[in-house]
């Protein structure tokens, strides 16, 4: 029997550029052409003002740690326990779900509001998922 | 909504709680129905309105040979029940129907009967929080709570003291799952099962159900029971992905849905005799505690670990020991209004002394929806 795999997103044409963008190594975001807000998760309309001009941007990659738990059980498929799952607000304003790697998955090492860095975790041929690291200095 | 003019006149509890091995979800259901219309001394043909959640009215009534001429079926998590509450009201004040039926049941723990939740691969939740660990309520209820604990000063042990309290309430209620009295340090060296929070900290998976009969105050007094008043509701929605909540501070629908109840109900926080806060996990008191305007969330961990909730103190909170202790079959917001009906007849097993003004606040998915109902027994 196979290894139970983590779960795999499945794109729509709203999130589409998204998913090329983390597999080109780039994260995406979108901001309105009308009223300058950039929000998260992608949709073809800014949730602030509804203007339906909105543009596709590549960020910075640059957050901090928001908030998070560290799972211990029920592990999802494809984790192992215990691993952190955290949530890491953007330089750019969103916060987006994620997981912190090059860290050790405890209280002492995930401290709330240390700086991170994205980076991309291939998942096969169609998919690359956004974690985040540490910040380097 | 004008308060006051709608009341509920039956209510029951599934006839079992806990392990029900014998019976499917929706006989749970058609269990908690039969008993409340019992409690009500009504007739499954005097119903001609019905609401539930999850499971579709068109199932439970056509189940029951209910023939509805209003229903609701809004399924927006364990705090349906309280919106269901706030729309029969106003369906029955409308003229849209006189008898509504509110059934919640859920075979949450024998799983009979019951479609396993999953999460699609293409929705948002299975494209941004799925691929990252997320797996069930406990790896996602407390994302928000560490943030929330830094910027309120809230420590570890004040909750760990919100399941020392509610087993206090548990105790004195026969029905409830757990009654052993529980110490901080208990919860503490409990087992881990998403940090910060651990196994006591963490709602019961239970089977079980509830239902609820309303109609208008005018009729209520010609029942059995003494009627309890619908004095305010209130409801919104936020987010279903935890992540994307505006704030992990506070949660936008309790922020909306309890204040709109309070101003409906034209009450201050200190006429409140009694309340119910989901708690789904530990940190559900605290966030309800301060978005509904009780105290500064910076206050609420103080609050419970000194004792003001617990059995003689002086907000009686979640008195049949809350999903913590009580039960937690998926959606416990039906036992949560169970109790404060309970409590405003008279009758709850630990009951509040004279109580007159319940106020009962849930939550729906992950802080995704809220209802309130402040419930009153004068009119
Ligand atoms: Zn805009």
């Amino acid at each position: 029997m196979a290894e139970p795999q983590r779960a795999r997103p499945k794109p729509t044409p709203e999130t589409q550029h998204f998913w090329d963008g983390t597999k080109a190594g780039e994260l995406r975001l979108q901001r309105c052409d009308a009223c300058a807000h950039v929000y998260f998760p992608p949709r073809p309309f800014c949730p602030s003002c509804a203007s339906r001009k909105v543009s596709i941007f590549k960020a910075s990659g640059n957050g901090f740690l928001y908030s998070y738990v560290i799972n211990h059980r029920p592990a999802a498929p494809g984790f192992t326990p215990p691993y952190a799952i955290a949530v890491v607000e953007l330089a750019e304003g969103p916060r987006m779900m994620s997981n912190i790697i090059d860290c050790p998955q405890t209280p002492e090492a995930l401290e709330l509001d240390m700086k991170l860095e994205v980076a991309f975790e291939a998942l096969d041929d169609k998919i690359t998922l956004p974690v985040f690291r540490p910040a380097k200095g | 909504m004008r308060r006051n003019q709608v009341a509920v006149v039956g209510a029951a509890e599934t006839t079992e709680l806990g392990v029900i091995p014998n019976a499917s979800q929706l006989q749970l259901h058609a269990d908690a129905a039969l008993n409340a219309i019992a409690d009500a001394g009504l007739k499954l043909s005097d119903i001609d309105g019905f609401a539930t959640a999850v499971e579709t009215p068109q199932q439970v009534c056509h189940y029951l040979g209910i023939k509805p001429t209003w229903v609701d079926g809004t399924s927006v998590g364990g705090c349906s029940f309280m919106l269901h509450v706030r729309h029969a009201a106003a369906a029955i004040e409308a003229g849209l129907c006189k008898t509504v039926l509110i059934t919640h049941a859920e075979s949450g723990k024998s799983m009979i009967g019951k479609a396993p939740r999953s999460i699609p691969a293409d929705s948002l939740q299975g494209q941004f929080e799925a691929p990252f660990g997320v797996y069930g309520p406990p790896s996602m209820f407390p994302i928000p709570v560490l943030r929330f604990m830094k910027t309120y000063g809230i420590t570890h042990e004040q909750l760990a003291s919100v399941a020392v309290v509610q087993r206090e309430w548990a105790a004195k209620n026969p029905r409830a799952m757990m009654k052993d009295p529980i110490t901080v340090a208990d919860v503490l060296n409990s087992r881990m099962i998403a940090y910060p929070f651990r196994l006591l900290q963490c709602c019961l998976v239970t089977d079980g159900g509830g239902a609820l009969i309303l109609t208008s105050a005018d009729r209520a007094k010609d029942f059995p029971r003494k009627p309890v008043y619908i004095m305010g509701t209130g409801e919104s929605v936020e987010t279903p992905m935890v992540s994307q909540m505006e704030t992990f501070n506070s949660s936008r629908a309790f922020k909306t849905a309890g204040p709109l109840a309070f101003r409906e109900a034209g009450i201050a926080h200190r006429d409140v005799d009694h309340l119910m806060i989901y708690d789904a996990f530990a940190h559900l008191p605290l966030f309800g505690l301060g978005d509904l305007g009780f105290m500064p969330h910076e206050e609420t961990g103080r609050f419970i670990a000194d004792g003001n909730t617990r059995p003689g103190g002086k907000l009686p909170l979640n008195t049949n020991g809350g999903g913590l202790s009580y039960m937690h079959s998926g959606m416990y917001g039906m036992y949560a209004l169970q109790e404060s009906v309970r409590q405003m007849r008279g009758i709850a097993p630990a009951q509040v002394p004279n109580a007159k003004i319940s106020v009962c606040h849930g939550v729906g998915g992950m802080f995704a929806a809220s209802g309130t109902i402040v419930f009153t027994n004068e009119r």
